[in-house]
């Protein structure tokens, strides 16, 4: 039997080294092939709820979950969780545009060697694939050699998409790809995620709801580290059921 | 005297006074400078180079040995500093950032630094060439990596920090683990910043002697035997300008020079190397 949910949060909590509970009892289903956008103000949990899906906390001592995040039929969140092959598995962008310290071609390879991906003929085929993948390979076919830190921003931005898409995951995390870059750049990534969707299921955070309300399918709104309402986006942003989403979506807050 | 002259007085008496203070220092840099050129090129020759002392008091022979002698040194003790201390930073700024015994090394590390080398050059004296019975090339290049390691420690960390923090977190989110983030994308972004570092800190002990005096000693033939005494061009400098020579001190302004040009050189190159990272 499929799973009903690319992913599923379920009466989770989150606490920082501070001792702080930063998400409360959050049960959220993730859809397969959609786009999932996680709106609220400011220091309501959104990134940190992000973030609990590839198990990023871990990085730092002393953060704790509690409760579950299902995935394939496994608790993530389980002692057991072979955390660098999940990382793999589901794929991370961040705010700033982070290229490596490489070329544009190594940037992309770079996934793929940890996957342990060596032959050149290979590398070379599914380098090509991301870039095209991720609108990028027109721009940059001709100068795969160069530095990533040639491109401009939003070009660094599709490349570290690319380089998430390489190593084939199931789900794709955006945090706020969008807020460093400039209107057309934003454009150029908000289309290719439409195009993306069809392949990987998307969890984006956003700052800025009329972009969570072009481009995703399913929205949840969050406050304080409550999920407040969850639903279809249509739905979200036309007849919410909550009188605090209404208040924020209509822009009497945040 | 009104405000306005007193204040004019004030400020031709500052400028005037710090400008001759400027002028005072490079006098002093240019003289050392002009003058081991001056004293040094007419000493140097090619048989300088290529050949080995003559005996004391007859004329001719070179300061092969010497030369030989301080790049194994020099080198050897690259071989044993640079991977400490390059390690040790990388320790510093990625497993131990933030915590308490990062901050007491990194304190230690500048205190090491300021160490009077003569002390290290006793200290690798009781621990090493008194219980081997004999000066060795090695017990020099120990010294010299005790001198060295701090810098490139503390270099290599502060390098390393300066790679931004959602670099490693990119890393990370595409499934790497902790020391394959540093190799791979830490290292490959601090890489200009820390061979500067390395640079800059073999530059600094090429020109010591005291810690050399206690453990390399001096060979007066021409050697590649590190265990056992080795000569080196500090040393010989020392020894030949004290010496009652009018050819030995004649030797040993060429062989300051050439130690002068190779630090020199060293440090220019680093420089730019700092000028290339941030162009």
């Amino acid at each position: 039997m499929s799973e009903p949910f690319a992913i599923e949060a379920k009466n989770l909590n989150f606490y920082y080294a501070s001792n702080t509970q930063v998400l409360k009892k959050i049960n959220l289903p993730v859809h397969k092939n959609a786009v999932t956008a996680l709106i609220g103000p400011s220091g309501c949990g959104k990134t940190t709820l992000l973030r609990c899906f590839n198990r990023m906390h871990d990085l730092y001592p002393s953060n704790r979950y509690e409760g579950e995040i299902w995935f394939q039929g496994k608790n993530i969140l389980d002692n057991y969780t072979d955390i660098i092959n999940l990382r793999s598995r589901i794929g991370m962008v961040f705010q700033k545009p982070t290229p490596f310290p490489m070329s544009i071609f190594d940037n992309i390879a770079y996934g793929l060697k940890l996957k342990g991906i060596r032959k050149k003929t290979e590398t070379s085929e599914l380098v090509e694939k991301a870039l095209r993948s991720a609108h990028l390979w027109t721009e940059v076919k001709d100068k795969l050699k160069a530095s990533a830190y040639d491109l401009s921003g939003g070009q660094q931005q599709r490349l570290v998409i690319a380089r998430a898409l390489a190593v084939n995951p199931e789900i794709l995390l955006f945090d706020e790809p969008t807020s460093a870059l400039d209107p057309i750049s934003t454009a150029k990534i908000e289309e290719l995620l439409e195009m993306l969707k069809k392949d990987v299921t998307i969890i984006i955070v956003t700052h800025n709801m009329q972009q969570a309300a072009r481009i995703s399918d399913w929205t949840g709104f969050l406050m304080i580290g409550d999920l407040i309402e969850f639903d279809k986006t249509e739905t979200i942003f036309t007849a919410p059921a909550n009188k605090l989403t209404e208040d924020y979506i209509t822009g009497r807050f945040g | 005297m009104t405000r306005e002259q007193k204040r004019k007085i004030q400020g031709f008496i500052a400028l005037s006074l710090s400008t001759i203070s400027a002028f005072v220092g490079l006098f002093w840099l240019v003289f050392i400078l002009g003058d081991v050129l001056f004293h040094g090129v007419k000493a140097l020759s090619l048989s300088l180079f290529i050949n080995d002392p003559a005996a004391a008091g007859t004329p001719g022979g070179g300061l092969r040995n010497a030369f030989i002698g301080q790049l194994m040194i020099t080198f050897g003790a690259a071989l044993i500093g640079v991977p400490i201390g390059v390690l040790g930073g990388t320790f510093l700024a990625e497993y131990a950032r933030g915590t308490v015994i990062a901050r007491i090394i990194g304190v230690l590390s500048d205190i090491m630094v300021s160490v009077p080398s003569i002390v290290i050059g006793t200290f690798v004296y009781a621990i090493l060439v008194r219980p081997l019975g004999h000066f060795s090339g090695w017990s020099g290049s120990v010294a010299l990596a005790i001198i060295l390691i701090p810098v490139v420690l503390r270099t290599t960390e502060d390098m390393l920090s300066l790679v931004p923090w959602e670099l490693r977190e990119a890393a990370f989110a595409l499934g790497a683990s902790y020391y394959k983030v540093i190799i791979h994308v830490v290292y490959r972004g601090a890489a200009t910043g820390i061979l500067t570092g390395i640079l800059l800190s073999i530059s600094r002990v090429a020109g010591e002697t005291a810690p050399l005096l206690f453990t390399s000693f001096n060979n007066s033939f021409f050697s590649m035997d590190m265990s056992h005494p080795i000569s080196s061009l500090t040393v010989t400098i020392f020894q030949y300008a004290m010496g009652p020579y009018e050819n030995w001190h004649a030797q040993a302004w060429a062989a300051s020079l050439v130690v002068t040009g190779f630090i020199l050189v060293l440090t220019i190159l680093g420089r730019l190397l700092i000028k290339w990272r941030y162009k």
